[in-house]
């Protein structure tokens, strides 16, 4: 079971935040879904190497060689604050 | 049929892109015409069925209008025909949303590999199709804009996360579109509303331009009405991309797929996926679908694959692990959505993410950040990844024995609306038979096999790594067998 503390915390982790009616649905939702998830910690598979890709494939390499990219103006055009240039973000901390 | 010369309207319903071809390549329609029926046909029926976002009918026309303006003998093969597109790739210049608010009104400078691909090949982009926000989910419930419908019974759900490309095709609103399947999303909303739908090899196709999910899982396929469509099309997008550095192609095009028996080949029948877990309906139909595979010379054999059993579990750690590392780019910084109002960095970043996610997203956050997190990596992110390799290696067994592995593709018929929102996990296993088949990377088709209560049931009929060109040339076969209809009732009530 995950406790409501867990929750919060891995809540900052992900930015993300949560009323106190969300936190009351979500805290049993996921207190489920970790329960279900659960059932592999009980396996004993030491002897396999965890897969992260599963098809062969190694050191893929290219050229280095430089190409046309987006233009700075393309590059910025989707920012929801822009100025000279740049992206627009609230003082750090 | 003909609309040349102001004749009647063509007749879409029953249209695959092959013979979109046909016509055009005859003269029998030129591609305004055929274009201006499509768009005519959604005006029609996506009132009711709503698996368009968005339909791009100026660009599509003005797109048309460019194919006939060149000489007949100067296209190529697939120039003109029509095809719908999941709201997941980039086309530059068009809003691309993955039906999530927080990329609501976002234009991307760029296209994703495949629809550069498409647009030189010189299809005619309808639309931007509904989806489970950010492909998470198997009812496209999760979209922050609508609710798309089963064209076959409109109280009930498409399937995810593509609910738009397969119902769009099911109510032929497009003759062909194309989806990404991450543990299911293609195949099962395929089965749902009774059309083709293939998930390639992982790698087969590149993934640049597509807004990742998962990227150990995630991958683009096609979404028709037979099989030699899903063929076309898959020959159409794959291929190794120097920006998708897992892409690697396929070794041999799809070609043309013309078996006409399954003489010589062997069929392992899913042991896991054919009993209880499964409605009666569905086995029923699942059984008369062997039973053909035996009629057309394919032997049929029960083959246990006892990993499958922890797929879902597996797939529910890995996905929500990658789906939480890729959606960290969502910040409010470049693009996408970001709050009103916010006093510090911290707080912008939580406030747009907040409002910006629909709860399903939510979820899979907070599960993928807390399996990563600090003290659980081992117990729970390292050893889904070694269940992975459990899985991969029980298929590879199964492979040895059997050229390809059968089951239904979807455990039950399309479900209510409404029916699995409250119960994450019981929504979680609608993508039962599918995941493991992600999870080791392979390819998996989903035709129709046909009906139970008047509902479409889909076969899953998977092979090795890049077997695709063996793999559609029997799923024709069996298809040619089957004979299922694909035109969902939808079509008669609004000629």
């Amino acid at each position: 079971m995950i406790s409501r503390q867990e929750v919060e915390h891995v809540a900052r982790l992900a930015r993300l935040q949560f009323d106190e009616d969300e936190l009351s649905r979500l805290q049993p939702e996921l207190g489920r879904i970790i329960e279900y998830v659960e059932q592999l910690a009980g396996l004993d598979l030491s002897g396999l190497e965890p897969t992260s890709h599963a098809v062969p494939l190694k050191n893929v390499l290219r050229a280095d060689e430089p190409v046309t990219g987006l233009s700075q103006a393309e590059a910025i055009a989707n920012g929801p604050d822009v100025e000279r240039g740049q992206f627009v973000v609230p003082r750090i901390g | 049929m003909s609309a040349a010369g102001g004749g009647p309207a063509l007749d879409v319903t029953t249209l695959t892109a092959h013979r979109c071809r046909e016509l055009l390549a005859g003269g029998d329609v030129s591609a305004t015409e055929l274009t201006r029926a499509y768009l005519d046909r959604i005006a029609a029926v996506d009132e009711r069925v709503q698996a368009f976002l968005r339909v791009d009918e100026s660009g599509a026309m003005a797109a048309a209008a460019a194919v006939d303006a060149k000489p007949r003998g100067e296209r190529q093969p697939w120039e003109g025909v029509p095809v719908g597109l999941k709201d997941i790739f980039c086309v530059r210049g068009v809003e691309t949303t993955c039906a999530s608010r927080i990329l609501q009104h976002y234009i991307p400078p760029y296209d994703a590999t495949i629809i550069a691909k498409l647009r030189a090949a010189g299809l005619i982009f309808l639309g931007k199709l509904n989806m489970d926000e950010f492909a998470m989910g198997s009812s496209t419930e999760n979209s922050a804009f609508q609710t798309t419908r089963n064209p076959w019974d409109l109280d009930r759900v498409p399937g995810g996360s593509s609910g738009g490309s397969a119902a769009c095709v099911a109510a032929s609103e497009a003759p062909w579109a194309l989806g990404t399947d991450t543990g299911g999303s293609i195949r099962q909303p395929a089965s749902l509303c009774g059309v083709v739908g293939l998930k390639p090899t992982y790698g087969a196709v590149s993934r640049y331009g597509l807004i990742a999910f998962a990227s150990s899982l995630d991958q683009i396929g096609p979404l028709t009405r037979d099989v030699r469509d899903a063929a076309a099309l898959l020959d159409l997008i794959a291929g190794r991309d120097p920006r998708d550095c897992t892409s690697t192609g396929l070794p041999e095009p799809a070609g043309t797929p013309g078996r006409a028996d399954l003489q010589g080949l062997r069929f392992g029948v899913i042991e896991e996926y054919v009993g209880e877990t499964c409605q009666t309906g569905v086995r029923e139909v699942f059984q008369s679908a062997v039973d053909s595979i035996s009629a057309l010379g394919g032997v049929c054999e029960v083959v246990s694959l006892p990993s499958v059993e922890r797929g879902i579990a597996a797939y529910y750690l890995i996905a929500p692990s990658e789906a939480s590392s890729n959606l960290a780019r969502f910040d409010g910084v470049r693009y996408g959505h970001r709050t009103a109002h916010s006093e510090d960095l911290y707080e912008m970043y939580v406030r747009t993410r907040s409002e910006g996610f629909g709860p399903e997203v939510k979820r899979r956050i907070m599960i993928g950040t807390y399996a990563l997190s600090a003290g659980y990596y081992d117990a729970y992110y390292a050893q889904a990844q070694r269940t992975r390799t459990l899985i991969i290696q029980d298929f590879a067994r199964a492979f040895e024995r059997f050229d390809f592995l059968i089951s239904p593709t979807s455990p039950t018929v399309a479900f209510k609306i409404g029916e699995r929102t409250a119960d994450p996990l019981a929504m979680y296993l609608s993508d039962l038979c599918t995941v493991p088949v992600s999870l080791a990377a392979l390819p998996g088709i989903s035709i129709p096999s046909g009906f139970s209560a008047g509902l479409p049931v889909g076969l899953q009929i998977v092979g090795p790594h890049f077997s695709e060109r063996r793999l559609l040339d029997a799923a024709y076969a069996l298809e040619q067998c089957l004979d299922v209809n694909t035109v969902a009732p939808l079509a008669e009530v609004s000629q």
